[in-house]
């Protein structure tokens, strides 16, 4: 699914990174657990979390994941930011739920992880 | 060749809690090692640099890298653990709140390291600290 097609889908807005009007990912994966994200085999997946903290950037880094999608409306810290652009990891927010963002996005097509 | 580095960890200090890791990945790209094992390497190193800040006061990692390895020591100063065995099941945690509001601290952090490494060896001494040794062959 496209990038663009998530953020209309999703009401979420770009806090940094760039890509392309044809960006894919092709999975994602919703958690708020990082253990759980680091058992991911998977590549080019979205990670949406409500985890507003830099392990969640962390862990990304970790996991070779690049794009992530906070939501329940929570806000990217400064510092988040930051590791975000050092790592080139593209960073949105929306205001709606981890269940409702998931579920609209499943709908609309995008694969599991499992 | 061999490359040393050696990095300290302050216990409780989870806005640098990766900052370790992410200095083994960036090496790790720059010496041209495959992207699948630099996952491998990573997850494994970044579970055990958030575990001394989860659970130590203060820690170090060295890391060894040789032509065909990667070799990681983390020891930490810090209250030990009284049952590795036990600490090995996945979803056994002893982590507190702060920990769980990080993201963490929900028992799979050994498991994730030993399904992450070619070897592994946790040695342990209640009240005094932690020794993990682990190795990855590129």
């Amino acid at each position: 699914m496209k990038i663009s097609d998530i953020l209309q889908l999703t009401e979420a807005r770009v806090v940094c990174g760039s890509f392309s009007s044809q960006t894919e990912v092709e999975r994602a994966f919703s958690s708020d657990l990082m253990s759980d994200v680091l058992t991911l085999d998977s590549e080019n997946i979205l990670l949406i979390t409500g985890l507003a903290n830099p392990q969640s950037i962390r862990t990304a880094e970790m996991a070779d994941i690049h794009f992530i999608l906070l939501v329940r409306n929570k806000k990217a810290t400064e510092e988040m930011i930051r590791l975000a652009e050092e790592n080139h990891i593209t960073l949105m927010e929306t205001p709606f739920s981890l269940f409702r963002t998931s579920g609209i996005l499943y709908q609309a097509g995008l694969m599991p992880v499992y | 060749m061999v490359i040393e580095q050696t990095y300290f960890i302050r216990g409780g200090d989870f806005s640098h809690a990766g900052d370790a890791s992410s200095k083994v990945k960036k090496l790790l790209k720059q010496l041209g090692v495959d992207a699948r094992k630099i996952k491998n390497i990573v997850i494994a190193l970044y579970e055990a640099e958030v575990n001394i800040v989860a659970h130590a006061w203060e820690g170090m990692i060295r890391i060894s890298i040789e032509a065909d390895r990667i070799s990681c020591t983390l020891e930490d100063k810090g209250p030990g653990i009284e049952d590795i065995g036990q600490a090995m099941v996945e979803g056994y945690s002893t982590a507190s709140k702060e920990v769980r509001e990080m993201g963490f601290g929900a028992g799979m952090g050994l498991s994730n390291i030993k399904r992450n490494t070619d070897v592994l060896e946790i040695t342990s001494e209640v009240g005094v600290g932690t020794k993990v040794y682990m190795v990855n062959y590129f």
